[in-house]
């Protein structure tokens, strides 16, 4: 029974990484993300304290200035340029509260991820939400990305 | 005896509750979705667990980055709401049942399932939405609440089959309590959603109909669903559904399927639910 299940579910760790990368629009927060975003998720973690929001607000390039990020990470913050976070090892639920310390939404941070206006995006969910045909592998997107 | 009677499948997704916490449940978007919920929430009044076991995920709230529990218990007597990044929500704080809880963990960690056991903890919408949605908005929750945190966000998470497993364990501990003691154990999230990346929005609910198909009729396949699939087919965020897989396992090998309920969309997710009876 042990050595049936093993079989079952063991995972080949490299065929799984590479698989990761081939997800079209998609940065899987892995161990090796995590790794490289790490003072920068410290830096949103830090973003659940409402004293943490305001002072942040009021001198966001002094407030940032006192977390070990790197200073790619740190302009991203400054333009919320939600995307280029994703790839330098942020984590969405983390961008979330970088969202919502500006009042806004997981909605419309996700809709701005995706390059549409909020109204767009939600009209897409409402018709169903975005298909996954077409965004299973990189090789099924126009120019491979 | 304590006995595990039921699960219940639910998303937890925060939007939901933040509608009801600003009083917008009335709003034309949100009217289909809890009106889906009815039946469910008459289903939890009716059958008055003494116990919830809730298994969902802290997003960023309970734990940052510095320790990644996989499987994390919650023993304390009480567990307060997380501020994440609004306020904390309006609800009531959730007491838990620190004995029974650390009498899951000592069976748990003995059955090979190496658990971290938490004394303090916030908990953040992964529990208290599925407790709004099941229970709405009394003074105070009707049950004691026992949180069992999987870690599915720092990829990889445990597996379908693995959670699937500890399902089978939980139960095992639970029926060994001395306590008469009824208990619905909750597997929240998912169904299919993305919200990162260029992909965000996706939706794929011939995926979400065959999960929710398979958890009375074939949870096996189920759980022998690689990670991969989840990510790939349903959505980033979809992995979620393997905690689904501990509620499943927990009700032993027959149950019965009475109530279902689907949704698209509440903001970027598929919503889910289902009622399983132990049978």
């Amino acid at each position: 029974m042990a050595s049936e299940t093993e079989s079952a579910t063991m995972t080949d760790v490299k065929q799984t990484e590479e698989a990761y990368e081939d997800i079209p629009g998609t940065w899987v927060f892995d161990a090796q993300r995590a790794r490289l975003g790490y003072h920068l998720n410290e830096f949103l973690y830090s973003l659940m304290k409402a004293e943490n929001r305001a002072a942040f607000l009021a001198d966001e390039a002094g407030y940032t200035a006192r977390f070990k990020m790197s200073e790619e990470q740190r302009q991203g913050v400054l333009r919320r340029d939600w995307n280029r976070l994703l790839a330098l090892g942020g984590v969405s639920y983390a961008l979330a509260k970088l969202a919502f310390t500006d009042h806004k939404s997981y909605q419309f941070m996700a809709s701005q991820m995706t390059g549409m206006s909020e109204k767009e995006y939600v009209e897409m969910m409402l018709k169903g939400g975005r298909s996954p045909d077409g965004w299973r592998s990189k090789s099924e997107r126009p120019g491979g990305a | 005896m304590a006995k595990i009677i039921a699960g219940v499948g639910t998303s937890h997704t925060p939007a939901i509750g933040a509608c009801v916490d600003n009083g917008k449940a009335g709003e034309p978007y949100w009217v289909p979705l809890f009106k889906g919920y009815e039946p469910a929430k008459a289903w939890m009044a009716k059958t008055r667990p003494d116990v919830v076991i809730m298994v969902y995920n802290d997003h960023v709230n309970a734990f940052d980055f510095k320790i990644i529990p996989t499987f994390a218990l919650g023993c304390a007597e009480e567990f307060p709401i997380a501020d994440e990044g609004w306020g904390p929500r309006p609800v009531p704080s959730v007491k838990g049942y620190p004995q029974l809880a650390a009498h899951m963990v000592q069976s748990l960690v003995l059955d090979e399932f190496d658990m971290t056991i938490v004394n303090e903890m916030q908990v953040d919408h992964g529990l208290t939405v599925p407790m709004t949605l099941l229970y709405g908005t009394p003074e105070a929750w009707p049950c004691r609440v026992i949180p069992l945190a999987v870690n599915v966000i720092q990829y990889p998470a445990p597996t379908g089959h693995r959670c699937y497993m500890l399902g089978k364990a939980i139960r095992k501990a639970v029926e060994s309590w001395h306590e008469d003691l009824k208990v619905v154990i909750f597997g929240t999230g998912g169904m299919s959603h993305q919200i990162q990346g260029p992909r965000a929005g996706l939706v794929n609910t011939p995926f979400d109909t065959a999960f929710l198909d398979g958890l009375s009729r074939d949870p096996e396949r189920l759980a022998a669903i690689p990670p991969l699939e989840y990510l790939r087919d349903a959505g980033a965020e979809a992995i979620e559904l393997v905690m689904w897989l501990i509620m499943r396992g927990a009700l032993g090998e027959r149950v019965e399927e009475v109530h279902r309920f689907y949704h698209v969309p509440a903001s970027s997710t598929a919503v889910g639910n289902i009622i399983l009876e132990s049978r």
